[in-house]
């Protein structure tokens, strides 16, 4: 996708457009005085480019803030390719033991890893080091909140029914490889913090019924601290995940590109159609520029926000720990399963299944299991198996809106317990108080949430209704909210009222069904979309205004 | 999605650059309202003053750039080298941004979206071409069932060298190096009296040579109170010396914290409690079950050595921890 493989330039390949060609066929023979045109004609006859790349570059992309998240996360992991790889020029794994001889005083003399020596030599004596290494620690940081907020985004408007589950799978397995990674990046440097996280590590894997200990043992090569886990844990940091994500990366994209994206309803957008910016050259010039704006955010992080100083937590001793050891935010919640989790364990038969292999793997196994099965869960309980290509706003589906914000509070407060002892000494509270208070929170806090979106999603439909009506009756023709001309166009077939082929998929749905009994039936579903197509519908154009 | 989207199908330019009537019956989805004011063609100030900015954008990126190269070659900076090329990256990423918001088109497109799934005659015009190679191979039923078995055999082979990540997990999953009279040595391998435990006092030891191992960590306390043996641990306690396994039987935490007024051994990682007192049973927590419990011996030499293996394996459970 060179910069130079413009329509005009790669025009005269492309059999059929006769103006274009003939004007074409006439400047072949001359060599174009542009090295980059060269290029592309010399490339384009070789491959045939030009018709594929044209097509790509007309690409339409819909619109709208939060399509940007996604867009982030990639741009995250392509900072974290770069600086990881600047960093993998002078990271040692080895558990070889050394003393520490560098510029940071505080250390010299201390018996230590490569592994951590060599960390230490980066931040401290590797010109640029200290920069590359936080910038790669403050991307894993956006990598994984990226994919989050863009799950939520996907979850809460409906993007992953029909027919993009397949997305969806595709994008779980991500976020479960960019955590599973985040974390082995940070267990690389040995310190004693990693070291901790580590060592839960190995206990949670321990904690396996039946084939725990096995696990353990090949995993870490022998009984923990094991002689083998950093070199083995660099492998797969750098080598075998990435080159998954990279993979699914592709698939992900290479999917939005086939099925092409969502959109939210609004003037002119229908179930039929994509209505937005084409690629060349505003959306790749908005979209390079988040790149840049990101990675530069990340450079500013890197650069001014201290993250992860392992020189103060110093090398790790299996007998050693540090108050307030705390792993990073995507794994808070699994470290708060196990604070709150009581100890309760199975035993039977002299054999056992430890407290911990119930808030960490089957918590972590339910969590992700539900997440992969959601949308064939969502589909069987509303019996919706149309294809929906026009993204639902979060209030007009207000029992999966209320499910997901209770999943979230749960996991909110899973992740406030995993920092449940600095809460009780910031705030000089008893430890044990904050985590009874805790332990009910994680068990109210979803209900108690979830019941106030619900409330608030009918509410909000309800003031949508009444906005409305209010508009409709002065200002427009009665009747005319269903069909008024926004969505028309000249294409074949779309003679039918946009609002008719916007709603029609949505009547299988139940919650809608549910509506319906309990309102009357008359244009509560138009009128929504209305009020929609009059507000935030057209945020996007109303923006650039 | 090259298939899918030409001729018909690809994406029309509502607004030709030369205008005119869209081409293939493309249209504007805005339905007959012109198109907005922000196009390219803005007025002729407001044009000059994105120029401006887009223009200070980048000349900003290209002095932060070049002050990056500076601060680096005069022996770096992270603050300054973060800084500059925040500003580097961000000058050029605003720029481009500034770019296209001020001199790029953005009026909507529209794309036809068609039906993704092949139509019936595709499947069939497939299936057709598919089944002919599948009845070559039914054909030869023996061969299929060979070349199947072969595969399936090779994939269980190649799944051996799994084995070779790490040893078999044996006794040391339960069992440690202590053992009868092996004395207690601190971090820096010093053999320990028992006059050097304080009142109230804990030390974290390890049995001789085997300093800093995974599963070897041991707290030796000198409680003030009176202690309350298990049965059968009456004598483990010499001269009021009590050890435990300072890993934690949750996760495997060293159990760091030791609050002497309460006698209570305290997790800093999940805060299981165990009382020092009663065996370190846990008192609250995720932990469900005691530290284990080491045999002390004072010998000739006034040193404290262990009097045999843990009372249990120590640190996290597992599936057949309790078996022989």
């Amino acid at each position: 996708m060179s910069p130079a493989a413009t329509p005009g330039a790669t025009a005269a390949t492309t059999p059929g457009a006769t103006p274009a060609r003939r004007r074409a066929a006439r400047r072949r023979p001359r060599r174009s005085r542009l090295v980059t045109r060269r290029v592309a004609r010399w490339i384009d006859e070789r491959v045939g480019s030009a018709s594929v790349v044209r097509t790509a570059l007309g690409k339409v992309f819909p619109d709208h803030w939060s399509f940007l998240i996604g867009e982030i996360a990639l741009y995250a992991f392509v900072v974290l390719v770069l600086t990881g790889t600047y960093l993998t020029f002078f990271f040692r794994a080895s558990q070889q033991e050394v003393i520490y001889r560098g510029s940071y005083a505080p250390l010299r003399g201390v018996r230590m890893t490569e592994a951590y020596r060599s960390a230490i030599d980066i931040s401290f004596d590797v010109r640029a080091g200290l920069v590359m290494r936080q910038m790669h620690h403050w991307a894993a940081v956006l990598f994984v909140a990226a994919i989050v907020v863009h799950l939520m985004r996907v979850f809460f408007t409906g993007a992953f029914r029909r027919p993009r589950e397949l997305n969806w799978m595709v994008g779980v397995t991500l976020l479960i490889l960019a955590i599973f990674n985040g974390f082995a990046g940070y267990s690389l440097l040995d310190d004693q913090l990693s070291g901790t996280g580590l060592r839960i590590a190995y206990s949670i894997t321990l904690s396996i019924p039946v084939a725990g200990t096995w696990l353990a043992s090949l995993l870490f090569g022998g009984e923990f601290p094991g002689p083998d886990i950093i070199s083995r844990l660099t492998v797969i940091h750098i080598l075998l995940i990435p080159a998954v994500i990279t993979l699914l990366l592709v698939v992900h994209l290479a999917l939005v590109v086939r099925q092409k994206h969502t959109q939210f309803a609004g003037r002119g957008r229908r179930e039929d159609n994509v209505v937005g910016t084409p690629v060349w050259p505003t959306f790749m010039f908005k979209s390079l520029g988040l790149f840049l704006i990101t990675a530069a955010v990340l450079a500013a992080l890197g650069g001014l926000a201290q993250i992860n100083p392992i020189w103060l937590y110093g090398p790790f001793r299996p007998a050693q720990v540090s108050a307030a050891s705390q792993p990073d935010w995507y794994m808070g919640w699994l470290d708060g399963a196990l604070r709150l989790y009581p100890g309760w364990e199975l035993r039977a038969g002299g054999f056992e299944v430890p407290a911990p292999f119930f808030p960490a793997v089957l918590l972590a196994g339910v969590t992700f299991g539900l997440l992969y099965a959601w949308p064939f869960l969502e589909a069987r309980r509303t019996r919706d198996l149309e294809v929906h290509h026009l993204l639902d706003r979060p209030r007009d589906r207000p029992v999966r809106t209320a499910l997901g914000v209770a999943t979230l509070a749960f996991y909110v407060v899973l992740t406030l317990s995993g920092s449940s002892d600095v809460t009780a000494t910031t705030f000089g509270l008893s430890i044990n108080s904050v985590l009874m208070a805790l332990r009910i929170a994680v068990l109210s806090a979803p209900v108690v949430s979830g019941i106030v979106a619900y409330r608030l999603c009918i509410e909000l439909q309800a003031r949508d209704r009444a906005r409305q009506a209010h508009r409709a009756h002065p200002e427009h023709r009665a009747g005319s909210a269903g069909d008024r001309p926004a969505g028309r166009t000249s294409a074949g077939g779309a003679s039918v009222p946009p609002a008719a082929l916007a709603r029609e998929p949505r009547q299988g749905v139940g919650e809608e069904h549910q509506r319906r009994q309990q309102q009357p039936p008359a244009e509560q579903e138009p009128v929504g979309h209305e009020g929609h197509r009059g507000g935030d519908g057209e945020r996007p154009d109303a923006r650039r205004r | 999605m090259t298939s899918d989207e030409s001729p018909s199908g690809a994406p029309q330019r509502a607004t030709p650059p030369h205008g005119g009537t869209p081409p293939h019956g493309g249209t504007h989805p805005q339905g007959d309202t012109p198109p907005h004011g922000d196009t390219p063609t803005g007025s002729h100030h407001a044009g000059r003053a994105g120029e401006r900015s887009v223009a200070a954008a980048f000349a900003l990126s290209m002095a932060a750039a070049l002050g990056l190269a500076v601060v680096y070659w005069r022996g770096g900076q992270p603050q300054l080298e973060g800084t500059f090329l925040a500003l580097a990256l961000g000058g050029l990423g605003v720029g481009l941004a500034l770019w296209a918001r001020y001199f790029m088109p953005h009026e909507d497109v529209e794309e036809a979206r068609k039906p993704i799934a092949s139509t019936e005659e595709e499947i069939e015009l497939f299936r057709e071409e598919f089944e002919q190679g599948e009845r070559i191979l039914t054909r030869r039923k023996l061969l299929v069932r060979l070349a199947g078995g072969s595969l399936a055999t090779l994939g269980a082979a190649l799944l051996f060298p799994i084995r070779s990540l790490g040893p078999r997990p044996g006794k040391g999953f339960k069992s440690t190096p202590y053992r009868q009279g092996l004395r207690l040595v601190t971090s820096d391998g010093r053999p320990i009296k028992a006059a050097d435990v304080a009142v109230d006092n804990v030390l974290t030891v390890f049995p001789e040579g085997h300093v800093d191992e995974g599963d070897t960590p041991t707290l030796l306390i000198r409680p003030s109170g009176t202690n309350r043996p298990r049965p059968g641990r009456e004598q483990w306690t010499p001269d009021g010396l009590i050890a435990y396994s300072k890993l934690c039987t949750h996760v495997g935490c060293p159990v760091g914290l030791y609050q002497a007024g309460e006698h209570l051994l305290l997790c800093p990682c999940h805060q299981s409690t165990f009382a020092v007192l009663d065996g370190a049973k846990p008192l609250f927590g995720p932990a469900a079950r005691s530290l284990p419990q080491l045999p002390l011996r004072i010998d000739a030499k006034g040193y404290v050595v262990a009097a045999g293996d843990f009372s249990g394996p120590p640190g996290p459970g597992f599936w057949d921890r309790d078996r022989p």
